[in-house]
């Protein structure tokens, strides 16, 4: 696992408060992980926090799942 | 009944302490007040949750915390209390649908609305949390609670600074006379003990500042060397039901609330008027809305806030009864557990449903000197036996509104 993804775990696990093990990369942020729109709000913030990137609206949404965040901070990181 | 105290958590646990003339007055801990003038007040002692202390994690799970200033933690623990206390755990969606919720606070998450200015002054504006205004509204305790237990009946919250407490019950308990819900519950919750709250009732000369190496002698009502009031957090929060809905399902029930009374002084700010005028007439209209004389009220709690204004309750509370003032004990629980703001009033109003259920009236504190003679008994330093069928709590709040509320045993 990359470093990137294991850190976005690591703020899944802490923000959500769910088990390590839950947070698979087909993991859905609402439907896997019981969190709300707002926690998904907070959850945008806190990747843009830890890797210093800027993660716009538009973009945000389309972040559902574990995988989704990994592949966009990833594809930012390496532009 | 539920209730979160300086003196702890449990209404039972409080109330034995309360009694047995415990303070739940410390210097503060939570931060470091020694550039304020006042550094003391009550705090909700933290410990194990076995021992009637808080430990907010048994209650609310961590990742939901954060999204609630500590008002709402306090209260969605009194509420939980109340809850299992009442035995109310309605199932079908017409039983939800009469059941409301009426929890106030007198100021709300101020810590939180500091720590979020904070990120904005740092230029972090867009850091903000999504929860910060969800965690710092005053009418947060009333959401979480319907949302925690399916309540769906009216969802209200009074604002009304110290007499938020009283509001709360004396509204919920009129909505239920209305036919608006069969279940209200209703109460306060407050949590200002933090920097910005007590730097601010500094600022008004609100606080007592001449007791910071003896706290626990700090909130002294109607003692001529009281100095200012001590500010406490906490919650108090009953579950309010029809009389015939509560007998028919075998509820156990402490008391009746039969009377409530408001008004606004219209006058000063901060400041009552002279006599407490504003008192006198809250005081009188409940005793008229509870069809019943003065002299049938047996226990008194007072507003008593330990300051300058103890005197003109006084005053008013002289003129509701007359000679029948003899008959009378008030006391001031904010001696014990300091000033609750918006939750004082609901957990006074439990103390004095209390007072009727166990025939003991709590004692007022620290009242070495009288700064005037009165008929009034004002119950010093111990607690007293004394059979009490109807008790009356006041409260009273900054912008001159008044409010009281009489409670009967059944």
């Amino acid at each position: 696992m990359s470093e990137i993804a294991d850190k976005v775990k690591k703020i899944v696990v802490e923000h959500l408060g769910v088990e390590e093990s839950k947070v698979t990369p087909d993991a859905s942020f609402i439907d896997d992980l019981g969190a709300d729109s707002l926690d998904t709000v907070e959850l945008v913030m806190a990747f843009e926090e830890a890797f210093n990137v800027e993660i716009p609206e538009d973009a945000a949404e389309k972040i559902a799942t574990v995988k989704d965040a990994i592949d966009y901070i990833e594809a930012q990181k390496a532009a | 009944m539920g209730m979160v105290t300086p003196l702890g958590l449990g209404t039972e646990n409080v109330w034995k302490r309360l009694i047995a003339g415990e303070s739940g007055i410390d210097r503060i801990h939570s931060f470091d007040p020694s550039e304020l003038a006042a550094h003391i007040g009550g705090e909700v002692p933290e410990g194990p949750t076995s021992e009637g202390k808080l430990t907010i994690s048994d209650w609310i799970p961590v990742k939901d915390q954060k999204k609630m200033d500590r008002f709402i933690h306090l209260g969605m623990i009194a509420a939980a209390e109340a809850v299992e206390d009442s035995g109310w755990k309605p199932e079908s969606e017409e039983d939800r649908c009469a059941t409301g919720v009426q929890i106030g606070s007198g100021i709300g998450g101020l810590q939180t609305i500091y720590d979020a200015s904070i990120t904005v002054y740092e230029g972090r504006a867009k850091r903000l949390s999504p929860f910060f205004i969800p965690s710092a509204l005053g009418n947060l305790v009333s959401g979480n609670v319907s949302i925690r237990y399916g309540f769906k009946g009216p969802n209200h919250s009074a604002v009304t600074a110290c007499a938020t407490g009283v509001h709360a019950i004396g509204d919920a308990a009129r909505l239920i006379m209305l036919g608006d819900a069969d279940v209200m519950i209703a109460g306060g919750a407050e949590a200002t003990v933090c920097k910005l709250g007590i730097a601010g009732f500094c600022s008004a000369r609100a606080l007592s500042t001449g007791f910071n190496d003896r706290p626990k002698q700090a909130s002294r009502p109607w003692d001529r060397d009281r100095d200012g009031f001590v500010m406490g957090e906490g919650a108090g929060i009953v579950v309010l039901e029809e009389y015939e809905h509560a007998k028919k399902r075998g509820a156990k029930i402490y008391g009746e609330v039969v009377g409530y009374g408001m008004s606004g002084d219209a006058h000063h700010i901060t400041a009552p008027a002279e006599g407490h005028e504003g008192a006198y007439r809250a005081m009188f209209a409940a005793v008229r809305s509870a069809g019943i004389t003065p002299g049938e009220i047996g226990y008194v709690n007072a507003h008593g806030t330990s300051t300058m204004a103890d005197d003109l309750e006084l005053d008013a509370v002289e003129r509701l009864f007359g000679d029948e003032g003899r008959k009378v004990a008030m006391s001031s629980t904010k001696s014990a557990i300091g000033h609750l703001l918006g939750a004082a009033g609901a957990v006074e109003a439990m103390f004095s449903m209390l007072v009727i259920r166990d025939g003991v009236v709590p004692p007022t504190l620290n009242l070495d000197n009288p700064s005037r003679e009165s008929i009034i008994d004002r119950v010093a330093h111990e607690a007293q036996q004394r059979k009490v069928n109807i008790a009356l709590s006041n409260s009273f709040g900054f912008g001159g509104t008044n409010a009281s509320v009489i409670v009967r045993g059944v």
